[in-house]
C-alpha cells in the first residue's frame, strides 16, 4: 500500500518565478480558455461579434459572483450547498415585497438582507454547534427552497418595477453589462481580500490546519462564520441579478446552481480539501465554463449535452496534473 | 436498559412510531397494517439507495452520481425492453446491475488510482451520466405503452401477499446486514472510516476497498434504475433529477456520520422510512405537498444536531483530541 504519506520533499531553493508561472494551474487554465475561444471562433461565424460576446458573459457572471465567496469558504475547509436555495428564498421574498408595493431600492435591500440572513444561519449552525457544513447545508438547502415552495406553490411572482430590470438587463456602456461590471469589481475585491489582507492569510491558515490556526491566535469560528455570511451575501446579490434578468420568481429558480458554482471553484484550482486556491483561477474557470456553454449553444448543442463537456472538463483538468506528475515521477 | 437506549436506531424508531401516532390522530387509517405495507413498498427504492450510499459514506467518501446512474441504467433497460420485449426480466435485472457496476467502477477507479476526492469525481460523473442518458435516448422518452407487461408487472406481482418490490428491498437489507456485520469487507469499511491511517497499518488496502464500495453503490444505482422505471413507467432524462440529495438526507437522518465510520444498516433503513412516511402522510392529512421539502430539510438539521450530541458523549477517546474551539 502506498497510502502512507511520504515525508514532504523540501527543495533547496524555490522554482524561479517565471518557471513557476509557466507551470501553474492558472497557466493551464489560460491555455484551455484560449483553445476553447479559438475553436469557438472557427466553429461558428457568429461567435466573434461584440454582441454575442456580451451575451456570453451572462452565462457566468451570476454564478461567478457566488463562486468567489464559495472559493474562500472551500479554502477554509467548509462548503455551502445551499446557495441556489438562498437565491430562491431571497427571490421569493422580493416577489412578496413587490406584491406589497415595494420600490426598487427596497427590493434590492430585501434580496441582500435575506441572503445575508440565510448565510448567517448556516454559519451559526456550523460554528456554534460544530456541525459538518456539507450536511448542514444539504438540510438548509431543502429548508430554504422548501419555504419558497410553501409560499409560492406552483405560482409565480411577476410585476417587478421597470427600474428593477436594470440590474440583470442593463448595460453600463456599449455592450458592457451591469452584471459584467459587478463581476469584475467583485473579482478585484476578492483577489485583494484573499491574497493581500491578513483576513485572506487566516482563511488559508484555517484550511491548512484549523488546530494550528487556533493556537496561532486565529479566531477560527468567527472567521468561518464571516465566510458563510459572505457566501449568503453574494447569493443574495446573485438573486437580485437573476430575478431582475428573468423578471419573475418561481420556487424552482436557479435549480442546480450549487453544483455548477462548486464545479467552477474546483476547476479554478481550489483544493476541495481546503488550504489552496486563487481568485485568478476562479475567474478563468468562470470564463471557461461560460465559453464552453455559449460556444456549444451557438452550435445548437442542447444544454444537457453541454453538461457532459463541463463534467469531463472538471475531471480531466483535475486528473491531468496528477497523471503528468506520475508519468514524470516514473521516468 | 440504559445500554439499549444508547442505540440511536431505537430513538429513530421511537420517533417514527410517534410520527405515525400523530398522523393517525388526523387520519386513523394511516396506521393500518395494509397502509404501512404500502408505505414500506413506496419507500423501498429509497431504502435500497440509502444502503448503497451508506457504505460509501462510511469510508469517508460520497457518491453524488447515484441518481444519474439510476437515470442512465433505467434508460438502458427501458430501451432494451422496448426494442426486445422477449428478454426475460431476471436477465434485464442482471444487465441493470452490470451497467450500474461499470458506472460505479469508473467513479471508483478515479478515486482509487488518481486519488481525486470522491466529491469532485462524482460531481463530474453526476452531470456526465445524465448527459449520456440524453445522448443515448436522443432526448426521447420511453413511455408505458412501449414497455412489455412483464417489465411493468414484475415488481407489482404479489408473493405471500407482499409485492416483489418490497421483497427485493428486504433481500437487499438482509444482504447489507450480512455484509456489514459478518464479513471482513464490512469490518474494513468501518475501519477505514474510523481511522484510514491505522487501517493501512492493519493491512487493509484502503484504495481497493474504496473502489469496491463505489462498485457496490454503482450496482445499487443500476438495480434502482430498473425498479424506478418499472414503478413510475416512464424513462426520461429528468428521472430522479436531484434525488442524490434525498439519498444522502436519508442516510443523515439515519444517523450515518458524514465524517465516516459511524452508521448502521438499520439506521439507513429507518432514515429512508422516516422520509417515506412524511411524503406519504402529507396528502392524507391535507397538508400541501409543497411543505415536504421544508419538513425534510428541518428533519435533516434536527437529526444532525442530535447526532452530533450523541457522538460527543461517547467517551472512548484514548488520546484527547484538541477540538477547534469556536
Amino acid at each position: 500500500m502506498t497510502d502512507i504519506p511520504a515525508p514532504r520533499h523540501i527543495p533547496d531553493r524555490l522554482d524561479k518565478p517565471f518557471r513557476a508561472a509557466i507551470f501553474s494551474w492558472e497557466a493551464l487554465l489560460v491555455v484551455v480558455a484560449v483553445a476553447i475561444f479559438a475553436i469557438n471562433s472557427f466553429a461558428s461565424p457568429y461567435f466573434l461579434d461584440p454582441y454575442s460576446l456580451s451575451d456570453l458573459t451572462f452565462n457566468f457572471t451570476e454564478k461567478g459572483l457566488i463562486a468567489f465567496a464559495m472559493a474562500l469558504l472551500i479554502i477554509s475547509g467548509e462548503i455551502d450547498l445551499s446557495v441556489a436555495a438562498i437565491i430562491a428564498l431571497a427571490s421569493t421574498m422580493m416577489g412578496m415585497a413587490v406584491q406589497a408595493g415595494a420600490g426598487t431600492p427596497v427590493l434590492v435591500l430585501i434580496g441582500i438582507v435575506v441572503g445575508l440572513g440565510c448565510g448567517a444561519f448556516n454559519g451559526l449552525l456550523v460554528t456554534r454547534l460544530g456541525l459538518p457544513s456539507i450536511v448542514v447545508t444539504i438540510g438548509t438547502m431543502s429548508l430554504f427552497r422548501g419555504i419558497a415552495f410553501i409560499i409560492l406553490g406552483d405560482q409565480a411572482y411577476k410585476g417587478y418595477p421597470e427600474s428593477f430590470a436594470f440590474f440583470g438587463q442593463g448595460y453600463v456602456w456599449w455592450v458592457v453589462s451591469f452584471e459584467l461590471v459587478l463581476f469584475l469589481i467583485a473579482a478585484v475585491v476578492y483577489w485583494f481580500l484573499l491574497h493581500r489582507t491578513s483576513f485572506g492569510r487566516r482563511v488559508f491558515a484555517i484550511g491548512n490546519n484549523p488546530v494550528a490556526a487556533q493556537f496561532s491566535g486565529v479566531r477560527v469560528g468567527r472567521t468561518k462564520f464571516m465566510l458563510f455570511c459572505l457566501t449568503g451575501l453574494m447569493s443574495g446579490i446573485a438573486s437580485v441579478l437573476i430575478t431582475s434578468r428573468l423578471g419573475s420568481t418561481r420556487p424552482s429558480i436557479a435549480q442546480g446552481y450549487e453544483l455548477e458554482v462548486i464545479t467552477m471553484v474546483v476547476l479554478g484550482g481550489v483544493s476541495i480539501l481546503g488550504g489552496a486556491g486563487s481568485i485568478v483561477g476562479v475567474v478563468l474557470a468562470a470564463l471557461i465554463m461560460g465559453l464552453v456553454t455559449f460556444g456549444l449553444g451557438l452550435l445548437n448543442v442542447p444544454g444537457i449535452v453541454m453538461s457532459i463537456f463541463i463534467g469531463l472538463l472538471l475531471i480531466i483538468v483535475i486528473a491531468l496534473p496528477i497523471v503528468w506528475r506520475r508519468l514524470r515521477g516514473n521516468s | 436498559m440504559k445500554a439499549f437506549l444508547k442505540y440511536r436506531e431505537i430513538w429513530l424508531f421511537a420517533a417514527i412510531v410517534v410520527l405515525i401516532g400523530l398522523i393517525s390522530t388526523r387520519f386513523p387509517a394511516f396506521a393500518d397494517p395494509g397502509n404501512l405495507r404500502q408505505v414500506f413498498n413506496d419507500t423501498s427504492i429509497l431504502m435500497i439507495l440509502a444502503l448503497g450510499q451508506m457504505v460509501v459514506i462510511l469510508t469517508r467518501s460520497i457518491d453524488l452520481s447515484m441518481a444519474s446512474n439510476l437515470c442512465f441504467t433505467g434508460m438502458v433497460v427501458a430501451m432494451l425492453n422496448a426494442a426486445h420485449p422477449a428478454i426475460p426480466i431476471p436477465l434485464l435485472i442482471v444487465i441493470a446491475l452490470l451497467v450500474g457496476l461499470v458506472l460505479g467502477a469508473i467513479n471508483g477507479l478515479l478515486v482509487w488510482r488518481l486519488n481525486i476526492p470522491s466529491i469532485v469525481v462524482t460531481l463530474g460523473t453526476l452531470t456526465i451520466y445524465r448527459g449520456a442518458t440524453f445522448v443515448l435516448s436522443g432526448g426521447a422518452w420511453v413511455n408505458a405503452d412501449k414497455m412489455s407487461p412483464d417489465f411493468i408487472g414484475f415488481q407489482r406481482a404479489a408473493f405471500l401477499g407482499i409485492p416483489v418490490l418490497s421483497w427485493i428491498a428486504i433481500l437487499v437489507i438482509a444482504l447489507f446486514f450480512v455484509l456489514m456485520t459478518r464479513t471482513a469487507l464490512g469490518r474494513s469499511i468501518y475501519a477505514i472510516g474510523v481511522n484510514p491511517t491505522a487501517s493501512v497499518y492493519a493491512g487493509i488496502d484502503v484504495g481497493r476497498t474504496k473502489f469496491i464500495v463505489f462498485c457496490i453503490s454503482g450496482m445499487i444505482g443500476g438495480l434502482s434504475g430498473y425498479l424506478w422505471i418499472s414503478r413510475y413507467v416512464i424513462a426520461s432524462v429528468e428521472v430522479a433529477n436531484g434525488y442524490e440529495l434525498n439519498i444522502i438526507a436519508a442516510c443523515v437522518i439515519g444517523g450515518i456520520s458524514i465524517a465516516g465510520g459511524i452508521g448502521s444498516v438499520g439506521g439507513a433503513v429507518l432514515g429512508a422510512l422516516f422520509l417515506g412516511i412524511i411524503s406519504n402522510a402529507l396528502p392524507v392529512i391535507n397538508i400541501s405537498p409543497f411543505w415536504q421539502m421544508a419538513i425534510s430539510g428541518s428533519a435533516i438539521i434536527l437529526a444532525v444536531v442530535l447526532n452530533a450530541r450523541g457522538e460527543r458523549q461517547q467517551g472512548r477517546i484514548i488520546l484527547r483530541k484538541v477540538e477547534a474551539v469556536t
